[in-house]
């Protein structure tokens, strides 16, 4: 069965023109024994039907085999499976490996980019890169320089090459594309270097542009028409990417585009988040700054806009809005409803109507969240789908050079890209998130062409008055809006989560556990220690009739800068004990594959 | 209640400042590369005319200080991690402030550098033309030096000497504005 599924795709790939490339990715991602797209499908649920490790049997999963990859930097995203092949990439210098599955991880082809290394010190928060993306016979990697890759998925050679962004003025990529149809969709990083972030849609065929939106500019740069295009069921009007800019800041406006992609086929839809508006300061940037921390719903074909929903509005804590967009059909009020679910920075989960865009909820996923006390819901009301910001809290009215305290979540969020996975079996999102407060504190900054362009001093510590660890693995309700169980994790959760059909939910650790829990109620089931902390995310395949679960180790990203030497703990001098110490004490660099499996 | 707890660490290090010997970093406070020898219009420096920090005995710091405080976590926490802690690939620079040299401190700072072969891939890059930077040199290195001597504790310091005139003039002549 398995056989003929590939003999099937192999026939696609031969006989693919462009309308076809998206059928080819999409029948492998139907095929549960393989993961053929980083997020898991398209819908980006993070969901595998496999079953054969379980909730009864899952305590007795031991390592089945393991794999270096020669790097020791932040290891974020997971390798894809995709036939008897296993594609697994790494942070700089983003070598790709393509190992036999039949012939216990035997290296058939491994590609290694030429880059510049002054890449590196541009990229803010770590080397990380989350992984590459497969689409008709195709293996597409995003480095950290920009340079998007076609190779052949058979032997490694390149096939296309082009460069999406420079460098030098602080352009850097993070984050892996998405092949849809007969494009490859491709975002850019650079938001702390005063980059104007964009989406740009590439030819599969041979890597020629296809189109490039904006985050912010004229109508013509991103890609909106001021009558179809709707906020909250509303035409966006003329302008709307300068009018809420003073001057020209447009043009160094931030609202980067790093996270991870989704698509509706049916609606012909593509769903990402944008993220902070440069600087950090925002009395350096007066006004909405549109269209940053901005959903945005997008025609592959041709990139244009057909809804978007500004969730944080003049930014004024880097709550960055890039985080995954999980497509559910769900029911509400007895009404199956297309949903999308979204967990902010800035620490509200929001259900929307993924056609109209309408909002349909938003609460706080961490109760420690304390910026806002919540969004207006009233379409008749004038700040109809705007956070209500506390005073005290906002660092744009406490002003320049004011330390504001206490603020909850800090600037990585209640949650950062680490993705969530959803269980059409329970309903249930398990979500990682972060358990941590800052002060924060703007002040003047001038820009200058790529170099940092942040303009604010903070300092970050465990949510007060908690259980003193800074993380939480919870298990969120879209449609009531609540937390159903959640575990303490004394570091935030840098892990991408994967649920399976076998009522198992599996997320890795700081401290570089792979940890089960039961996805009913979030009992450990099993954990073990890999060799580094874990930030990449976890994935399942089969091979030759026996299900594996994997996930990469290797410390770093924005955790590893944040946590290395243990945040500052606002209680010290207060005689406070707690879980405060430093990430350094428990993990070191590492770069790993790790493979779990049941004994025979 | 946080700011509480930062005076509180601040006094205390004060007190400890006052005794003088400090075994983690393995420099004393009457090593010439860190005793204050004079001020001048709200400045510190060694008796070699290098900039340092100067922290009274109830804690208050220098403005260069808490100035570097400031900018370290604007320009170089993203990399280096908090109070100059070190990052999981980044050195604690509370450590380099102390250790190196002050103008070779300046040169790296300035030109970059880079370790990148088999086992590494560490680029500091050079700030030469960032004013964010440049225009905060001394600042940034004095504070590194307090926290490598633990002079100053982690966070934010508690209490802090007026910006001088003399400091605002060169900071607005640096920076253009």
């Amino acid at each position: 069965m398995k056989s003929l599924k590939y003999l099937t795709s192999v026939l696609a790939i031969c006989s693919a023109t462009g309308a076809l490339a998206n059928a080819d990715l999409q029948s492998q991602i139907d095929n549960p024994a393989q993961w053929a797209i980083q997020t898991g499908d398209y819908e980006n649920q993070r969901y595998s039907e496999l079953a054969q490790i379980n909730a009864d049997n899952v305590g007795d999963m031991q390592v089945a085999w393991t794999f270096s990859t020669g790097v020791l930097r932040g290891h974020e995203g997971s390798p894809l499976v995709v036939g008897d092949v296993m594609y697994v990439h790494t942070p700089f210098p983003n070598t790709v490996y393509a190992l036999d599955l039949t012939q216990e991880g035997k290296i058939i082809w491994k590609y290694e980019p030429k880059q510049d290394p002054n890449v590196i010190p541009v990229m803010c928060c770590d080397t990380v890169n989350r992984g590459v993306a497969y689409a008709d016979g195709k293996i597409f990697l995003h480095q950290a320089d920009t340079t998007v890759v076609a190779l052949d998925a058979n032997t490694g050679e390149a096939l296309w090459s082009v460069k999406n962004g420079d460098p030098s003025k602080g352009e850097t990529n993070t984050a892996t594309v998405m092949p849809v149809k007969d494009k490859v969709i491709v975002g850019i990083s650079g938001g702390e270097f005063g980059v104007r972030g964009s989406v740009t849609a590439y030819n599969m065929e041979d890597g020629s542009l296809a189109w490039r939106a904006y985050s912010m500019g004229p109508d013509s740069d991103i890609l909106f028409d001021p009558e179809t295009t709707t906020h909250l069921g509303e035409p966006v009007g003329a302008d709307s990417g300068t009018n809420t800019w003073e001057g020209d800041q447009w043009m160094i406006g931030g609202g980067t585009t790093w996270g991870w992609y989704s698509y509706d086929a049916e609606a012909d839809l593509i769903y990402y988040g944008t993220g902070n508006p440069s600087t950090w300061n925002p009395a350096q940037r007066p006004g909405d700054n549109r269209w940053s921390m901005t959903i945005m719903a997008r025609d592959p074909d041709d990139g244009m806009a057909k809804w978007v929903y500004q969730m944080t509005p003049h930014d004024e804590w880097d709550y960055d809005g890039i985080n995954e967009m999980i497509l559910t059909d769900q029911e509400i009020d007895g009404q199956v409803r297309k949903l999308l679910t979204h967990f902010d920075r800035n620490g509200l989960g929001y259900t929307l109507d993924r056609i109209s865009g309408e909002l349909i909820l938003a609460e706080k996923f961490d109760p420690a969240v304390n910026w806002t006390t919540g969004v207006d819901m009233d379409p008749n009301s004038e700040t109809y789908g705007r956070p209500a910001v506390v005073a005290a809290y906002s660092t744009e009215q406490n002003g320049e050079d004011v330390n504001s305290t206490g603020i909850c979540p800090a600037a990585l969020g209640s949650k950062d890209q680490q993705p969530a996975s959803y269980s059409p079996k329970t309903e249930l999102f398990y979500v990682p998130t972060n358990h941590v407060c800052m002060d924060y504190e703007p002040f003047r900054v001038s820009y200058t062409a790529g170099q940092p362009y942040v303009g604010a001093t903070l300092a970050m510590y465990p949510a007060p008055d908690s259980h003193g660890g800074m993380g939480n693995f919870i298990a969120w309700d879209n449609i009531a809006g609540e937390i159903k169980w959640s575990i303490p994790e004394q570091f935030s959760v840098w892990s991408g989560a994967l649920a399976t059909a076998g009522d198992v939910v599996f997320y890795g650790t700081l401290e570089g556990y792979l940890k089960a829990v039961s996805a009913d109620t979030g009992e450990e089931l099993y954990r073990f220690k890999t060799p580094s902390g874990i930030i990449g995310n976890v994935m399942t395949y089969e091979q030759a009739g026996k299900q594996y679960v994997a996930v990469l180790s290797g410390v770093g990203g924005w955790a590893g800068i944040g946590l290395a030497a243990g945040l500052t703990n606002p209680n010290d001098g207060l005689g406070a004990v707690g879980g405060y110490s430093a990430l350094s004490d428990y993990t070191a660099l590492g770069g790993q594959l790790t493979v779990f499996t049941l004994p025979d | 209640m946080i700011r509480q707890g930062f005076s509180l660490v601040a006094l205390t290090t004060g007190l400890m400042v006052a005794s003088g010997v400090w075994a983690e970093s393995g420099y004393t406070m009457d090593d010439p590369n860190i005793a204050v020898s004079y001020e001048e219009d709200g400045r510190y420096f060694t008796e070699d005319d290098v900039p340092t920090f100067n922290v009274t005995d109830d804690g208050k710091v220098d403005w260069l200080t808490f100035s570097g405080f400031r900018r370290y976590h604007s320009e170089c926490h993203v990399c280096h991690g908090p109070d100059g802690e070190g990052s999981t690939y980044a050195p604690a620079l509370k450590k380099s402030a102390l250790d190196m040299d002050y103008y070779d401190f300046l040169d790296v700072v300035t030109n970059g550098r880079q370790r990148v072969d088999a086992a590494d891939n560490s680029v500091m890059p050079a700030f030469g033309t960032n004013l964010n930077v440049m225009c905060y040199l001394d600042d940034i290195y004095v504070y590194l030096k307090a926290r490598g001597m633990e002079a100053v504790p982690r966070g934010r310091p508690g209490s802090k000497e007026a910006k001088s005139d003399a400091i605002r003039e060169a900071e607005n002549a640096c920076m253009g504005t």
